[in-house]
């Protein structure tokens, strides 16, 4: 339903137009949370107005791990704790949100900002292979975990990535394919079963 | 009225991320030639579709008819060329093969001889192991098939026979030139008698016997230059997955130049 003809003022359904947009949020829910905010206390509109607005203005690209973040280098690589001579490789920042809910990894990334695409045109020049590179070769890094999404451009960056780094003498290893938890034998396709069962472990 | 669900046989060539977790495919099928589908889900770990609908995989499908764009309800893989996965410069060329078919066709034209050629292109890519003569051999059948068969017998221009000497190839023209129509022709370019023979023979050979021929590093860089500008007259565009294939081919490296220009 296009939300020009609801009779709403046009605050309103501007509004609802712009929640639109966001990823996961259709007409029905856009109209929700903007008759929520109608009825909320101004604050609370205030408050979203600022969180949106503050992510475009006070955040930039860590100059370490390139991660975004409000402080430079981040938190994670001013966090003295961490292991320095690990480096996961990630393709985009939202994915060290997984990786750091398991509490398995305690080294620092490297966010590369994209995926080697040759049907988009997405060439290693556009990603951040080469600062990767550069810290590589002035830090004592001696593994680099591979995590790019395993899908065939995923791969590619990776065999790509792998092919850089292995005459550094740097270890390079990359995320197991296998089964996920939950799911089931009968519906896994055939690459991941055939990584799973390549990579099966002594029990 | 058609059924609301069909079955056909497809491979992948495109997918795009579509909404959340959602892929919308492009299917080169077997039976209906290219159509563009949803894969609902497909990116969530663990989807029924997920692996199923990777880039370049040989699937059994079923469909069904959506008011724009069908929806694939089930696929199982029949072939997923492991071998090609595995290889940094074979995948490359997997990607490259793709870009063709799906730059050459239209949606919705039924065409099993080119839905065959495809398939057998990419088993032999993930046998053979080395791409080079795979994608000519496919560059020449598509075109063939696709009414865009260069001329290789006689001159494309005077129609004399061609001599067994160096002749001409002109893209514009559509074919090979004789010495003297080529010569003056600006935009045409030499090509050698060995080079001529063999695009010859593979027009007339099918996969198993194509690739009895063995190149030498040299033909084969002459037929893969003059193979391309070929292909890039009739498209009017250079083929975005090429630079990628030319990165490898030039030893993987980043490119150093440009780095340069960076800094």
């Amino acid at each position: 339903m296009n939300p020009d003809f609801l009779p709403t003022a046009r605050p309103i359904s501007r509004l609802i137009q712009e929640f639109n947009k966001l990823p996961g949020i259709g007409p029905k829910t856009a109209q929700r949370l903007a008759y929520h905010l109608l009825q909320a206390p101004p604050e609370r509109s205030r408050d979203l107005a600022d969180a949106v607005l503050g992510i475009k203005e006070n955040l930039k690209l860590c100059t370490v791990c390139l991660n975004i973040t409000d402080t430079d280098p981040c938190g994670l690589c001013a966090d003295e704790t961490r292991d320095v001579t690990k480096v996961c490789v990630v393709e985009e920042p939202i994915d060290i949100l997984p990786l750091e809910r398991t509490r398995k990894f305690r080294g620092l990334y490297h966010v590369l900002h994209g995926v080697i695409s040759p049907s988009d045109g997405i060439k290693p020049e556009d990603l951040r292979i080469r600062e990767l590179l550069e810290r590589l070769s002035r830090t004592g890094i001696t593994e680099v975990i591979l995590a790019t999404n395993p899908n065939v451009e995923g791969e590619a960056t990776s065999m790509y990535i792998q092919r850089l780094i292995s005459p550094l003498g740097i270890r390079v290893t990359r995320l197991a394919r296998g089964l996920p938890f939950g799911g089931d034998l009968e519906y896994a396709d055939d690459v991941t079963l055939s990584r799973a069962l390549e990579g099966r472990q002594e029990m | 009225m058609t059924s609301r669900v069909y079955q056909t046989a497809g491979i992948i060539i495109k997918r795009h991320k579509f909404g959340e977790a959602d892929r919308l495919l492009t299917l080169f099928t077997a039976d209906f030639g290219k159509v563009r589908a949803i894969a609902k889900g497909a990116m969530r770990p663990g989807s029924k579709l997920g692996g199923n609908v990777e880039l370049l995989t040989h699937s059994q499908m079923m469909l069904a008819r959506g008011r724009n764009l069908d929806i694939v309800t089930q696929a199982q893989a029949i072939d997923i060329f492991l071998p090609i996965r595995d290889s940094l410069e074979l995948m490359s060329c997997g990607f490259y093969l793709s870009e063709l078919v799906d730059t050459f066709t239209e949606e919705n034209v039924e065409d099993r001889e080119m839905f065959d050629l495809f398939l057998n292109t990419l088993r032999e890519l993930a046998e053979a192991g080395e791409g080079e003569r795979i994608l000519r051999y496919f560059e020449l059948r598509l075109l063939n098939h696709l009414g865009y068969r260069p001329q290789l017998g006689k001159c494309a221009n005077c129609s004399r026979l061609l001599l067994p000497e160096v002749n001409y190839f002109s893209p514009a023209q559509g074919g090979v030139l004789c010495h003297e129509c080529g010569y003056p022709d600006m935009g045409a370019r030499t090509i050698s008698v060995n080079a001529l023979k063999i695009l010859r023979f593979w027009l007339r050979s099918d996969f198993a016997t194509a690739s009895r021929v063995k190149l030498s590093t040299e033909l084969t860089r002459e037929i893969k230059s003059l193979m391309r500008e070929h292909i890039r007259y009739i498209l009017e565009k250079q083929l975005k997955s090429i630079e990628w294939m030319d990165t490898l081919a030039d030893g993987g490296h980043l490119n150093g130049d440009k780095a340069a220009d960076q800094l």
